[in-house]
């Protein structure tokens, strides 16, 4: 350990701490801007300067190691003037349309532009005039507000192993885009999100779609239906003040039906259903010799991942839809079907962590049976729009007859549940009499996992990951052979669809200090899981009405044309 | 949407030679740079075309080529001119009057400092200082060295690369 | 190669070159010894082969030939210094220095002096070295070289360059067959600390503890690499030394490979210097077969490789960690510090970066020892420096002076002083992180610690001359656009600070500026020397700080009276006619590309001054001086 003081606070630290580690652990805040815990840290932006003995000058507080008997000083006048010097080189090539902008007041330079008294005209002059990059039905990017803080660039290369963006040209035209300048649209982003989530400033938002989703409710002739996805509930109070792992569910459900005329169901149910089509699958690619591992499909980012950089092991990949584009075609089919209605006036609308799936409801193979999907983040717009008090609603409950399912289907949300879901009932379907429902060993942050089981007789390996970093390291020992696993669960984003590119954005402070984000949101879906009497997909009763008023049975005819797909090969540019 | 750049026409033997500097390479640590730079040397820039080859044949992302062919103002993401002129603004060439040089030789070719003519006869650039501080200012017309320039002699230097006998 | 057959070579060529040190009878002598009558070496460095300096070797080779003489050695060497009156020659024995040599001077050198029983023509003669009484001079007691002391440089301009005998008759490698031989790794560091050297480069951080720190840290791998990248504007000694003695970075290399553990070694040379690298890859293949380089080095057992990575353009790259970025195969953007490159440094491997001109100490500093080099030079300077002189002086060439020498010394006696009678106004060194010395300091002793005091830097020694017709804004506004160009754009004191103080400058050169903009700019400065990410960032605004401080008065004559001083800041100019000394030729009438200019023939024009662009055609027309800017 080193011991130190921080503004005359002693701490002690493990050695190669930074100095905002150390202060982390004295209790004393640092500024930051390009620094993001486990995503970036480079020394760049110089708002968390500070005087250290021993160091000429200031000193980066996020890069700079701390020695025995330091002291550090966060807060002279010196740090101060450069902070706020900096902050006004900032504004002075920022493009200061605050009050339109999505991230009006969660943005990181209009808070600490605040709390420095920068002055946002002292340096003004010459100013880039880039255009907007909406080619994506996902991301805008908006280059004039970005503060070059490549945050974006290491979520997508550290995070992700995408690379899609990086830094063009030198000095005061270096600007963050993908290869030759090309659209977002026409690159190998995947449409995960990261970026979003990772940008402190507006320069990245998702492409919003609420005008749509109004319109709809606004129109006498559509019918519009919610359905939100199983992390959404353990993330949206932190929209609206809640603590970070808060389940609000049931504000959640009375908040999206008080938003007009509309059905609000469960995404769960396609999640058990997606346990049922994927676990049939995988039993019978074992049981029949057909390509093994099997990777999950419920991730639209992992999917274009993979038509990006391995298409030749596409194969490999479940053909499952994923539990957004199941729900689109049972409503599209099924409970149109039911209810007699005309599938074009059916509007629907999922609520989803992620911004690869507003990639995914456009992908012509899927006939537009979802019509928009939201983020966490619009979502939680629409409510504070409609002038609904989310915190002082009732707890309400789904719509029939999407209304129950399993706590199979809710740790969806997080890395690992869909294995374990899958586990519970591929178990079920090998051997009957099987009673584990607890597959620990998938579980947690971790960001590769593997566990062997053994179940009537065969022995299934199976891995998780999450971040596609993390995923291409599996991909490439399946490759290469140096690993023969059975059942593989990829989910694009570090932790899950809780940390998902949809999520909502938490300030700095909160993401850069000792609070566990992934492992609180995860949380929450876990203990929904454990207090449920219903664990396992294939005992939930909405499935059972599925297949028994519909699809018949796993893998069916039916099953195939609407809850089945393919893949598309793509460039890897 | 490969192809953007319609003006591309590498060759096949390009394409070989180009493979084998990768192949030459590829387990070297850090040979992007000098891959770029034989890759400009055997096509005269670098179009997307010998990036995405360069980025396939080494397994480095093409937005990390890329942001290394702008970050150095030797690649050239557009085509030179047959003769490329470059001229030094070198702290000695330019107390020396360097950027009335430049001005001259812009209004004269009608381009723009780093542009190429129209009939792709000379390309301009300038460039820091190629060491020939005593004769001053300089310019490089390919690999030749004019010194001690004055506006005046600009003509009579460029007329033989016109006339196609240099 | 064995010990015993580098020296038996070094004794074989020691007498060819040693005719080159000598003039007169006892070079004669050697002479007959080496069995060349005469040696003729032509400078083949960037500047003279700018100027037709290889076609001058071929005439003198054909020539030589069509004469039936073969008696005479030809060879080429790097640069010998005063580039300002190149293509140079010198002819031995006598030592007959011509300069400004054309093919045709050459081919009449051959049939009039290097012919049996020639005699030297002192038309062609550098002027320097003609007595009044008609007798010559020998060239290094020329102004230019007399007050020299050339160690880095010994050998530039004295060897081939491309020839690894010349280099070790000249004693290159003996250094590296001391330290293989007798020396321990600590003895080295010991030596290096002692001899007080300092990195060339321009932070000037003392070399040994440089080297102590790279042994110290722990590691299988490590690499000495060298800085060869001279970005900045106007310094070329490093350059020169590659031309001229590539074999003396080489072997120094080597030695602080064997001194820290390392056996790989990379130079990162400009791709601008084709010369240069082409110099540098001939010598490591000779090397190489040599065994000099590569495995088990004067059968040592020592193995030390070196391979040469090119630059592409990019000025931040001649900062440390930038560069090994670059050799990397990144962009080469700067990383913060610490790690220190001794620690962590290219490949994440403990690493020591010198540059060109620090190397070419290393083997004086062995062979003479560390006494010999710290008694030349100042208290914490030792040894010498190169330095690059040019702009608006007499003398442009490399010249390399004891620590401690005066700009005075520099400019006036070896400089030769500032042509066409004009004033000195100050000296520009340390390039864009550098600045400007204004005549008050002529004679303070220049080292390290002075040139900092004084609002400069020793920078990589490019040292540029200005006269009464620079304007101190424009030079720093020069400047600010070199490094607004060149900042790599990773942090944001740089990326922003440059542009907004280069956008103060141009304000003010436009004859805008308010008073508050150089409030503005100081604070811009401040904060960029204090948080910026690396020294391109924290020294780019020294150009400015250094002209404000001594040249304020021209900023404020143009904020204030909107007068640029120097006539150089076009917007704040206006062209006059003197009508006394017009005679009414009408040239610059029909040269105006404006059609400002208005009279009749023989009668005084008058320039009207709404119309005109300042072009300054008009001024270079007219040949009875009639024109004035004011």
């Amino acid at each position: 350990m080193v011991n130190l003081k921080i503004n005359g606070i002693s701490v002690s630290v493990p050695e190669g701490s930074t100095i905002l580690q150390a202060a982390n652990a004295a209790n004393v805040e640092i500024p930051t801007l390009c620094y993001l815990k486990g995503v970036n840290c480079a020394g760049s932006c110089r708002m968390c300067v500070v005087e250290a003995t021993g160091a000429r000058g200031l000193v980066a507080a996020c890069v700079y190691p701390v020695s025995e008997g330091m002291e550090v000083q966060t807060n002279t006048p010196k740090c101060r003037q450069s902070r706020k010097m900096t902050l006004e080189l900032l504004l002075s090539s920022h493009k200061k349309k605050c009050l339109s902008c999505l991230r009006n007041t969660t943005c990181e330079l209009q808070r600490l532009s605040l709390e420095y008294g920068a002055d946002e005209d002292r340096f003004a002059g010459e100013n880039k005039e880039t255009p907007l990059d909406t080619s994506s039905p996902f991301l805008i990017r908006d280059n004039d507000k970005c503060i070059n803080c490549r945050r974006c660039v290491a979520a997508c290369k550290n995070l992700q192993s995408v690379e899609a963006i990086g830094p063009i040209g030198r000095g005061y035209a270096v600007h963050i885009g993908a290869a030759f300048e090309r659209p977002t649209i026409e690159s190998n982003c995947v449409g995960c999100g990261q970026c979003i989530v990772a940008c402190p400033v507006g320069a990245l938002t998702e492409k919003s779609n609420t005008d749509a989703v109004w319109k709809a409710m606004a129109d006498p002739d559509k019918k519009v239906i919610f359905f939100t996805a199983p992390s959404v509930r353990a993330t949206l109070g932190e929209e609206f003040g809640y603590p970070v792992g808060t389940n609000v569910e049931g504000k959640m459900v009375a908040a999206i039906r008080r938003l007009g005329n509309v059905e609000v169901f469960n995404m769960d149910v396609t999640a058990d259903l997606t346990i049922l089509e994927e676990a049939n699958e995988l039993v019978e690619r074992i049981t029949k010799n057909k390509p093994l591992p099997m990777f999950t499909s419920c991730c639209p980012g992992w999917i274009k991942f993979m038509e990006h950089n391995y298409p030749e092991m596409l194969g490999n990949i479940s053909t499952c839809k994923s539990p957004q584009q199941m729900f689109g075609a049972v409503l599209k089919t099924y409970y149109c079907e039911k209810n007699d209605i005309d599938p074009d006036k059916l509007f629907v609308v999922s609520v989803i962590p992620c911004t690869a799936k507003k990639y995914e409801v456009g992908r012509s193979e899927f006939h537009k049976d979802v019509d928009v999907a939201l983020t966490t983040r619009e979502l939680a717009r629409m409510i504070k729009t409609a002038g609904i008090k989310f915190n002082e609603l009732p707890e309400e409950q789904y719509d029939d007859p999407f209304r129950i399912a399993t706590g199979g289907g809710a740790i969806f949300g997080a890395t690992g549940g869909v294995m374990e879901a899958a586990l519970r009932t591929a178990a079920h379907m090998l051997d009957g009499k099987f009673e584990m429902i607890d597959f620990k060993e998938v579980r947690g942050v971790n960001p590769i996992k593997e566990a062997k089981y053994k179940v009537a007789g065969i022995t299934v390996k199976v891995a998780v990951a999450s971040g596609l970093a993390n995923a291409r390291k599996i991909v490439e020992a399946v490759k290469s052979g140096k690993k023969d696993y059975n059942f593989i669960e990829i989910m694009a984003c570090p932790g899950g669809c809780i940390n998902g590119g949809g999520q909502p954005t938490l300030s700095d402070s909160i993401r850069n200090s000792s609070v566990d984000l992934c492992g609180l949101r995860s949380k929450a879906l876990y203990n929904l899981d454990k207090k449920m009497e219903l664990r396992a997909s294939h005992d939930s009763p909405t499935i059972k009405m599925l297949y028994n008023e519909y699809f018949e049975q796993p893998g069916s005819h039916k099953a195939h044309d609407c809850l089945h797909t393919e893949y598309t090969p793509r460039e890897k540019y | 949407m490969k192809g953007q750049n319609l003006g591309f026409q590498g060759t096949p033997e390009q394409a070989e030679k180009l493979k084998k500097v990768i192949e030459e390479h590829k387990s070297t640590p850090g040979c992007l740079m000098p891959v770029l730079q034989e890759a400009q040397a055997i096509y005269g820039y670098l179009p997307i075309e010998v990036q995405t080859m360069i980025s396939d044949g080494l397994g480095i992302s093409l937005s990390e080529v890329y942001g290394v062919a702008t970050f150095y103002t030797q690649f050239s993401l557009t085509p030179k001119g047959k003769h490329r002129i470059s001229l030094c603004l070198g702290t000695a060439c330019y107390v020396k009057g360097a950027d009335k040089i430049l001005a001259a030789l812009e209004k004269k070719l009608g381009v723009k400092c780093g542009e190429c003519t129209v009939d792709g006869l000379f390309s301009l650039d300038s460039c820091r200082c190629v060491g020939a501080c005593g004769l001053a200012p300089v310019m490089m017309i390919d690999d030749d060295v004019y010194g001690k320039l004055n506006v005046d002699m600009l003509d009579d230097i460029l007329q033989p690369y016109r006339e196609g006998k240099k | 190669m064995t010990v015993a057959e580098l020296n038996e070579i070094k004794a074989r060529y020691a007498d060819l070159i040693k005719v080159r040190q000598l003039i007169g009878e006892q070079s004669a002598k050697l002479e007959q010894a080496t069995g060349y009558r005469k040696q003729v070496l032509v400078c083949g460095g960037t500047g003279c082969t700018s100027s037709r300096s290889k076609e001058i070797i071929e005439v003198l080779e054909s020539t030589l030939k069509e004469q039936g003489i073969n008696d005479v050695l030809v060879i080429k060497t790097g640069c010998f210094g005063l580039c300002a009156l190149g293509p140079i020659m010198i002819v031995y024995p006598e030592g007959a220095f011509y300069s400004q040599m054309t093919p045709a001077h050459a081919k009449m050198v051959v049939e009039r002096h290097l012919i049996p029983g020639g005699d030297v023509i002192k038309e062609y003669l550098y002027s320097g070295t003609l007595m009044p009484d008609g007798s010559i001079q020998p060239f290094l007691e020329t102004p230019f070289y007399k007050r020299q002391m050339r160690i880095a440089l010994r050998n530039c301009g004295l060897i081939a360059a491309e020839d690894i005998n010349e280099a070790i008759g000249a004693g290159d490698y003996q250094a590296l067959a001391k330290v293989l031989t007798t020396m321990t790794p600590d003895q080295v560091i010991e030596e290096m600390l002692a001899s007080g050297l300092r990195g060339r480069g321009g932070a000037g951080f003392p070399t040994g503890r440089k080297w102590a720190f790279a042994k110290a840290s722990q590691g299988d791998i490590k690499y000495v690499c060298c800085n060869a990248d001279e970005g900045d504007p106007g310094a070329f000694m490093d350059r020169s030394i590659l031309e001229g003695d590539p074999h003396s970075v080489l072997e120094a290399m080597a030695i602080a490979g064997y001194t820290i553990g390392s056996n790989q070694g990379y130079i990162y040379v400009r791709a601008e210097y084709p010369i240069a690298v082409h110099r540098l890859q001939v010598a490591i293949k000779q090397a190489k077969e040599y065994g000099l380089i590569g495995k088990n080095i004067l059968g040592t057992g020592f193995d030390f490789d070196i391979e040469i990575r090119l630059g592409a353009g990019a000025f931040v790259c001649g900062e440390e960690t930038a560069l090994m970025t670059s050799i990397e195969g990144h962009r080469g953007e700067p990383r913060p510090r610490p790690p220190f490159p001794a620690v962590k440094g290219l490949f994440g491997r403990p690493t020591i970066l010198n540059n060109v001109e620090t190397w070419a100490n290393i083997n004086p500093i062995i062979m003479k020892g560390a006494k010999w080099f710290s008694s030349i030079g100042t208290e914490n300077s030792k040894g010498t420096k190169v330095f690059a002189l040019g702009g608006k002086i007499t003398n442009v060439g490399l010249v390399e002076v004891p620590m401690g020498t005066t700009l005075r010394t520099i400019v006036e006696e070896i400089g030769g002083g500032i042509p066409n009678g004009k004033k000195f106004k100050a000296a520009q060194t340390g390039g864009p992180s550098g600045g400007c010395i204004p005549a008050s300091c002529m004679d303070v002793p220049i080292d390290y610690e002075n040139l900092k005091k004084i609002g400069s830097m020793m920078g990589s020694g490019g040292m540029i001359i200005l006269d009464e017709d620079t304007c101190m804004v424009d030079i720093s506004k020069f400047y600010l656009e070199f490094t607004a160009d060149e900042s790599c754009g990773k942090c944001n004191p740089c990326r922003i600070g440059t542009k907004r103080l280069l956008e103060l400058l141009t304000k003010i050169t436009k004859g805008k500026g308010e008073l508050s903009d150089l409030d503005k700019i100081h604070d811009l400065a401040e904060h960029m020397q204090a948080s910026s990410l690396c020294a391109l960032g924290q020294s780019a605004p020294n150009p400015i700080l250094s002209t404000l401080r001594y040249f304020e008065d021209e900023y404020r004559a143009h904020i204030i009276d909107k007068k640029c001083t120097a006539g150089v800041c076009k917007a704040l100019l206006s062209y006059y006619i003197v009508p006394d000394k017009c005679r009414g030729c009408t040239l610059c009438k029909r040269n105006c590309p404006v059609g400002a200019i208005e009279g009749n023939l023989k009668q005084p024009h008058a320039i009207d001054t709404t119309k005109c662009i300042r072009c300054g055609v008009c001024i270079t027309k007219c040949n009875f001086g009639a024109i004035i800017k004011k």
